[in-house]
């Protein structure tokens, strides 16, 4: 049973929720009860609805997510093991990562217009910068004797980067990743909002453009739980994929 | 840009941006905007801040506000917090309210969680000692364990405020009839691309500058460490 604790405030939150939105101290309105939103989530997923909408969302933001992936990885090393590109790359790094760059939302639909490709692109610009700075970090912290040694082995610079940088520094990109995927999320469902079109964000701005109260908070329970199972996956993956490192065989603290 | 590779709407030249922000300095809109922004955000976090850290506190130092409370923050920490600009419209309008509360929901995980973090970390022989002492419970609390708590305390409170920033112009383009986020909307949508661009930067520009000027608060505060 003990499995269940942790369950246990979640749930009487769930019926605290239910009780206060039946209690008729709010208005159905500003709280709609739980039972109605869940009606109207099972309706959703009946009609297809949610799959579209949840289809369209995960797309646009597992899209940003590789890019920024697959760019970010390769720039954090480079920033870290090459002094031209540190001196270039830095001040550029260290500025933006800061920075609100959802302000920057109207500029890239002016330039890419109301479709994917901005919004994907909106993604890549926000959860790149959580990939890069941890890719430099990992990289960063390797043992100087980890690459003395694999040198005196004679590796070449190539062997260097696949056999000893990269697993070394796996540990601490993939909390970068972890990181950048939630933004990722995020982001793509605050262009959503903005921009409007399929997706759970759009879907949930129409909804409360139509002052329809369920259906707004529908969509809160699906993005939070979109975003819970996204969470728990990467907690997941990095327990798999980091077997062979010894932070594996510590108890999981996420 | 001079040499017209662009169209000038897409991509205004730096001189004609900068032209642009002088204009709207002038016109005080631009004064006025940053002050609906600024005040809402400074509210929103410090009503998380305070919030925030006293639950991670109570957390750390109360088991049965930690059994109690941890499932939820845990529950509710990865949710999208923009998830819930719909709903602060509902419930408090489009004004300064709706932004409020959501630049509060958002911030405040952060700041309970290291509050929490920190204040769980901190050395039990210091709070054993104290105690063998005879300083009461509350004194323990307040000499020992906040301090301990502030380094991680201060990073959960920077995590914050870079949310706030990222919720305040979020809100603010989506529903808002005022503030910085809602002139680059507007803007955008009148076709002023200069006068728009020369907004994003300044919000981007402030972002950064509320980063800085915290770092350099934070190395302050902290002074007294090693």
């Amino acid at each position: 049973m003990t499995w269940l604790a942790p369950w246990l405030p979640i749930a009487a939150l769930a019926i605290a929720w239910e009780a206060f939105a039946r209690s008729g101290a709010v208005t159905p309105f500003m709280l709609p009860a739980l039972s109605v939103v869940a009606e109207r989530i099972g309706a959703d997923a009946a009609s297809g609805e949610l799959w579209s909408n949840l289809g369209a969302t995960l797309y646009r933001s597992f899209a940003g997510f590789f890019i920024a992936a697959a760019a970010g990885i390769p720039l954090g090393v480079l920033v870290a093991r090459n002094r031209f590109a540190r001196w270039l790359l830095d001040p550029v790094i260290s500025a933006g990562f800061p920075m609100p760059k959802i302000a920057f939302l109207p500029i890239i639909t002016l330039w890419l217009g109301f479709h994917d490709v901005s919004k994907i692109t909106m993604v890549v610009l926000d959860a790149i910068f959580p990939v890069v700075t941890a890719a430099i970090a990992a990289t960063a912290a390797i043992e100087r004797e980890l690459l003395w040694s694999a040198r005196n082995f004679g590796a070449s610079e190539r062997d260097l980067l696949r056999e000893v940088v990269l697993p070394a520094a796996s540990p601490q990109i993939f909390t970068g990743l972890q990181v950048a995927l939630p933004i990722a999320l995020i982001v793509d469902i605050v262009a959503e909002m903005k921009m409007g079109g399929v997706g759970l964000g759009g879907a949930m701005i129409t909804a409360s453009r139509f002052a329809d109260s369920p259906g707004v908070f529908a969509g809160i329970v699906e993005i939070a739980l979109a975003g819970y199972v996204l969470v728990r996956l990467m907690a997941l993956l990095r327990r798999r994929m980091l077997l062979w490192h010894p932070e594996a065989l510590a108890p999981a603290t996420v | 840009m001079r040499l017209h590779l662009v169209s000038p709407d897409v991509l205004p030249s730096l001189s004609s941006v900068l032209e642009a922000w002088w204009k709207l300095a002038l016109d005080a809109e631009l004064w006025r905007s940053a002050g609906a922004s600024l005040y809402r955000g400074a509210a929103g976090l410090a009503l998380a801040v305070v919030a925030g850290g006293a639950l991670g506190i109570a957390m750390a130092w109360w088991r049965p506000v930690n059994a109690l409370a941890s499932p939820l923050v845990e529950a509710l920490y990865p949710m999208p917090k923009s998830a819930l600009i719909p709903v602060t419209v509902l419930w408090l309008g489009f004004g300064d309210g709706s932004k409020i509360l959501l630049i509060f929901l958002g911030c405040m995980l952060p700041v309970t969680l290291g509050a929490f973090n920190g204040a769980r970390s901190s050395d039990q022989a210091l709070v054993w000692s104290a105690r063998s002492m005879g300083a009461s419970r509350l004194a323990v609390l307040r000499d020992v364990v906040l301090p301990s708590a502030l380094p991680e305390l201060l990073n959960g409170i920077r995590t914050a405020i870079a949310l706030s920033f990222i919720l305040l112009v979020s809100s603010e383009l989506i529903v808002a009839r005022s503030g910085l986020g809602y002139l680059i909307g507007f803007l955008g949508e009148g076709g002023v691309y200069d006068a728009m661009f020369a907004v994003v930067l300044t919000v981007a520009f402030l972002g950064f500058f509320a980063d800085r000027l915290y770092l350099l608060l934070y190395n302050r505060v902290l002074r007294w460490r090693e």
